[in-house]
C-alpha cells in the first residue's frame, strides 16, 4: 500500500503484468475512490463551466461527458478532468485526487460574479472503474447494471449512482460513482464473482501510458500546456472566452517551443521519469515524462518533453540511463491502439 | 519466510555472492526478486570493469522501478550473464541460479563483512 491523495492505495494485487493483461484481455476492476468530485449547479452553471474549462460544454447534450483541462491565465494546467452534463444547470466534474485541494480552491475563486452553487462531493462518492473487453458483461451479469445503451463518453444516473462508459486504460469500460457503502458492496460482489481481477495503481499507469493518455504531473502541469502535450483537440480556441484562451491562442499561433512526443529505444533499458533526452551531439534537449518497457508490445518506450525542433517523427535522439546513453527514435506517443467501443 | 541458500554470502542491499575459488558469482536474492516483481531489464557492467564493495555496478528494472545493484565485494568483472539480456525474467524464476556477474575477487577478506544465510534470513524478517 502506498499513500496517495490521502488514501492508502494498492500499487498491485496479483502483479502489474498480470493485472495489465487482465484489463487488455478480459476484465479488471480498480477502486479509484480517491478521485475528486465537484458539482456545479445554478442558472450560470453552463457559462461558468465554460469559463474554467478548455473544452466546450455549450450545446452539449445531457448525459454526455467531455474531457478537457482547467488552465491558468498563462495556459499552464490546473488539472485535467471530466465534465458530466446532468442537465442545463447541473455539471459534475471529476478531478485528480492529488489536485483536489488546489482545484477546489481554484473553482471557488473563479466563481465570483457567477450565479452558481459549488459543492465538493468527494467524500460522498466512492468510485470503481471496471475495464476491459468483458466489462459490459461483467457489469450486467455480476452487478445487474445494463450498459448496452451507453455509448463512449456518455453516462446514466440510477438513483444517486452515476454510471459512465469511460476509463483510463484504452479499453472499453465503465466507471461507477456511488456512496462508499455501495462501492464496497459492488467491490465484494465483483471479487466474489471471479469474473475480474482486482487492479492497482501500478497497472493503471502502464495501461494509460501504452495508449498515450497523459497523467497530470507527468505530461500535463502548471508548466506543460495542453498544446505542448499534443491535446489541442480538447482546447476550443473558438469559444468566446475561457481562462487561458489568450495565452493558448498565442502559443498556437507561434508554435510550441517544447512538445510531448514518444521515443522508442532500440535497447531494452527503460527510460524513467526525469531522465535526460539528448540530441546526437549529446546536448540535453528535454526529459522523459513517463517510460516503461511496455507489457503489451514488449518495447522500451517513453513519453518525453523535448525541444520542438527535434519532435518530428523518426528523429534520432538519445536517452541517458544511469551511466550509459541509449539511441532511440521519435515515434507516435500512442504505443498500443485503443480498443474503445464507440 | 524468504528462501535462502546455505553457503552464500549476503548483503543488506539484497545481493548475494557465491564463491568458487577466487571468483564470486553475484546476483540478487530471492527476497529481492520477489519484492521487485516482474524483472524486465538488467543493466550489467562490461567485462573487465572494476567494481568496488558498496558501490553501484548496475541495476535491475521491474515494470515499476529501477533498483540499483550494489557490489557486495570488490573485484574485476570476468563474465556477465548474457542469458539475462534476452530473458531477464530468469531472475524471477530462480534468482540464486541466475547470477548477474562473475568477478575475480580482489580481497576475499571482504566476505567477512557479509551475512551468512541464517543472519540474512533474520535480516529479511525485520
Amino acid at each position: 500500500m502506498s499513500p496517495f491523495g490521502g488514501f492508502d492505495m494498492p500499487i498491485q494485487y496479483s502483479g502489474i503484468v498480470d493485472e495489465h493483461q487482465a484489463v487488455r484481455r478480459a476484465c479488471g476492476v480498480f477502486d479509484v475512490s480517491h478521485m475528486g468530485e465537484v458539482l456545479i449547479t445554478g442558472p450560470d452553471a453552463e457559462r461558468y463551466v465554460n469559463h474554467i474549462f478548455t473544452n466546450n460544454v455549450v450545446g452539449m447534450p445531457t448525459g454526455k461527458i467531455l474531457y478537457g483541462m482547467m488552465c491558468y491565465e498563462g495556459g499552464g494546467v490546473v488539472d485535467d478532468l471530466l465534465v458530466y452534463k446532468m442537465d442545463d444547470q447541473r455539471f459534475f466534474l471529476v478531478i485528480n485526487a492529488a489536485n483536489i485541494d488546489k482545484d477546489w480552491a481554484w473553482i471557488q475563486e473563479q466563481a465570483k460574479g457567477y450565479q452558481v452553487q459549488l459543492e465538493h462531493q468527494s467524500e460522498q462518492y466512492g468510485e470503481l472503474a471496471i475495464q476491459g473487453p468483458q466489462a459490459e458483461q461483467v457489469m450486467e451479469e455480476v452487478l445487474g447494471i445494463t450498459c448496452a445503451e451507453l455509448t463512449f463518453y456518455t453516462f446514466k444516473q440510477i438513483g444517486d449512482m452515476i454510471v459512465s462508459r469511460t476509463g483510463y486504460t484504452g479499453e472499453d469500460g465503465f466507471e461507477i460513482y456511488a456512496s462508499p457503502l455501495c462501492i464496497n458492496e459492488y467491490w465484494d460482489q465483483l471479487m466474489a464473482s471471479g469474473r475480474c481481477k482486482p487492479c492497482g495503481l501500478g497497472c493503471r499507469d502502464t495501461l494509460r501510458f501504452e495508449v498515450g493518455l497523459p497523467l497530470y504531473g507527468d505530461e500535463l502541469s502548471e508548466h506543460i500546456t495542453p498544446l505542448m502535450a499534443g491535446l489541442g483537440i480538447f482546447v476550443k480556441l473558438d469559444k468566446d472566452e475561457f481562462i487561458g484562451k489568450e495565452a493558448l491562442t498565442k502559443q498556437k499561433a507561434e508554435g510550441v517551443a517544447r512538445k510531448i512526443i514518444g521515443i522508442e529505444l532500440a535497447d531494452k533499458a527503460i527510460p524513467r521519469h526525469g531522465y535526460a533526452v539528448l540530441n546526437m551531439e549529446g546536448e540535453a534537449i528535454g526529459e522523459v515524462t513517463t517510460g516503461y518497457h511496455t507489457i503489451s508490445t514488449d518495447k522500451s518506450v517513453c513519453m518525453a518533453l523535448i525541444d520542438a525542433a527535434y519532435a518530428k517523427l523518426d528523429t534520432d535522439v538519445q536517452i541517458q540511463i544511469r551511466k550509459k546513453v541509449f539511441p532511440g527514435k521519435v515515434v507516435k506517443k500512442q504505443f498500443y491502439n485503443k480498443n474503445y467501443k464507440k | 519466510m524468504a528462501r535462502v541458500i546455505e553457503g552464500l554470502y549476503y548483503s543488506e542491499s539484497h545481493e548475494y555472492v557465491r564463491v568458487e575459488g577466487n571468483y564470486g558469482f553475484i546476483g540478487i536474492t530471492d527476497y529481492a526478486q520477489n519484492a521487485l516483481g516482474n524483472v524486465v531489464y538488467v543493466d550489467m557492467p562490461d567485462v573487465d570493469d572494476d567494481i568496488e564493495a558498496g558501490e553501484e555496478f548496475g541495476a535491475v528494472e521491474s515494470v515499476k522501478a529501477a533498483s540499483d545493484l550494489y557490489a557486495p565485494v570488490s573485484g574485476t568483472v570476468v563474465e556477465v550473464n548474457e542469458a539475462l539480456e534476452d530473458a531477464p525474467e530468469l531472475i524471477n524464476q530462480d534468482a540464486f541460479e541466475n547470477w548477474i556477474i562473475k568477478v575475480e575477487l580482489s580481497d576475499k577478506g571482504e566476505l567477512d563483512n557479509l551475512m551468512d544465510a541464517a543472519a540474512y534470513a533474520q535480516f529479511c524478517e525485520k
